[in-house]
């Protein structure tokens, strides 16, 4: 059993729809017992990383996310839910959940898109775009390196650098998977990223089912 | 580098394609929920549903319909046609629709933008302008007017102040359906795109006039568009959404193809 993070940020059913579609059982729950119960924890967001942020604070969910991790509870946080748990997000000057070192910035709209110069980058990123790997992941495995994946985003993280797993280029280069082993945040939505995007869902239940049976 | 997007736009009337699409084999399928399936395996990377439902009682099997294909489809789609309230866009989007489309309704009621990208992300609001050509004038110095209704109605707004104010109010991105190529099969109003591309910083997805690959190259090489809107040409099995891809790809337009 996954748990889907539930509070007011998140796209919750759009993960539980993709969830559903591979057999994977899920529960959407806010409650700290259901989500320590869970193999793994799914944490996703949409919107403004401050109001996501106060709503997890104002839940008293920041704490719990917190904990699960120490717990070394598996964890793939999507979109916000990959930005805020860096220390800090530009986006509403935003004090974030501090799990992973590094912070979320805005993109510049002077970068272009051509080598060229001429077409400056819309913001925000929206489209489908691809991810090269920089250090191995299991998440991808199977996942043909050419596949893209569909992003929505305005701001993107910068970890520190030993924590940046996968690139995708914008302008420039940035980050778009980070984290390490069973703490995995994906600035893009594997819930809308057709195939290969299911795939990385299944890799994340398949891992925390080992976890979870090697427990 | 992100990709260029190929956009297949079905049209829905009472939870049934206005027009069957023709796959393999000559099958037509009437089912928006099959035929939308068919087309996220060839590649499609976003789908449009455009409900052109008169009734109440269509309007609620359409949301059935937007449903469905949300428990089926894994990519982006968006829903437009009778969008006129921020109630109307929070049917949709609640169904599973990741944007929907405003055309009339925000021409009427321009708060409806501002009111959908404060609730849900301007991410969700896509501005549809249905765009005819007119002599170049003092209200329309463009020489591009905003048409509703399916093209029959002037508005008397020029369509580039119209896309400028509807990035302002916060749309996402905008659908632009030229009424005089729309149905010509001789290629999308590469004037009318560029035009608006050039004026707004959102993206842009050029629509009507679809009539082979090359056209859609064309947006995109000589227009700018970010995405292109297609509809007859794959509808009755002239052209597959992997195929069209291959084509523009091979020159040298970044195109998402399935691994």
């Amino acid at each position: 059993m996954l748990a889907i993070l539930k509070y007011r940020a998140g796209n919750q059913t759009s993960v539980r729809r993709a969830l559903d579609s591979l057999g994977i059982a899920n529960t959407i729950t806010a409650d700290p017992d259901e989500l320590a119960a869970a193999q793994g924890v799914i944490f996703p967001g949409v919107g403004a990383a401050g109001t996501a942020m106060e709503d997890l604070v104002g839940g008293g969910l920041d704490s719990v996310l917190k904990s699960l991790i120490w717990q070394e509870k598996p964890l793939l946080g999507i979109c916000v839910g990959c930005q805020i748990l860096l220390d800090y997000s530009e986006e509403n000057d935003t004090k974030a959940l501090a799990v992973i070192p590094g912070e979320c910035r805005l993109f510049n709209p002077a970068w272009t898109e051509d080598e060229a110069g001429k077409t400056p980058i819309k913001v925000p990123h929206m489209g489908w775009n691809s991810v090269s790997l920089v250090q191995d992941c299991e998440l991808f495995a199977g996942i043909d390196p050419r596949s893209e994946f569909y992003f929505v985003h305005s701001y993107y993280p910068a970890p520190a650098e030993q924590y940046v797993i996968g690139q995708t280029t914008y302008g420039r280069p940035f980050c778009s998977v980070h984290g390490r082993r069973g703490l995995w945040a994906v600035q893009f939505h594997p819930e809308k990223s057709g195939r290969p995007g299911l795939q990385l869902l299944a890799n994340f239940a398949a891992y925390c089912r080992e976890v979870a049976n090697a427990q | 580098m992100l990709s260029k997007r190929i956009i297949p736009c079905l049209d829905v009337r009472d939870g049934k394609l206005t027009k069957g699409v023709k796959f393999k084999g000559n099958v037509d399928i009437g089912d928006p929920v099959e035929s939308a399936r068919h087309y996220y395996e060839q590649g499609a990377d976003e789908i449009v549903f455009y409900d052109i439902t008169a009734s109440s009682e269509g309007r609620g099997i359409f949301l059935d319909v937007v449903e469905k294909v949300a428990s089926q489809i894994f990519i982006p789609f968006s829903v437009g046609g009778g969008i006129n309230t921020l109630e109307d866009m929070r049917a949709v989007l609640l169904a599973g629709a990741e944007k929907v489309s405003v055309n009339s309704g925000a021409v009427k009621n321009p708060d409806v933008i501002s009111q959908g990208a404060a609730a849900f992300g301007a991410q969700c609001v896509v501005l549809g302008m249905d765009v005819k050509r007119v002599p170049k004038s003092e209200a329309i110095p463009s020489g591009f007017e905003v048409v509703i209704h399916g093209g029959r109605k002037p508005t008397g707004l020029d369509a580039v102040d119209w896309a400028r104010t509807g990035e302002a109010l916060g749309a996402g991105e905008i659908c632009l359906n030229s009424i005089d190529a729309d149905g010509t099969k001789e290629g999308y109003d590469l004037e009318l795109t560029r035009t608006i591309v050039q004026s707004v910083r959102i993206p842009v997805i050029a629509s009507g006039g679809a009539g082979n690959p090359q056209h859609m190259a064309e947006a995109f090489t000589k227009a700018g568009a970010s995405a292109a809107l297609i509809a007859s040409i794959v509808h009755y099995g002239e052209y597959t959404i992997s195929g069209v891809k291959e084509h523009i790809a091979a020159q040298g337009v970044k195109m998402r193809m399935v691994w």
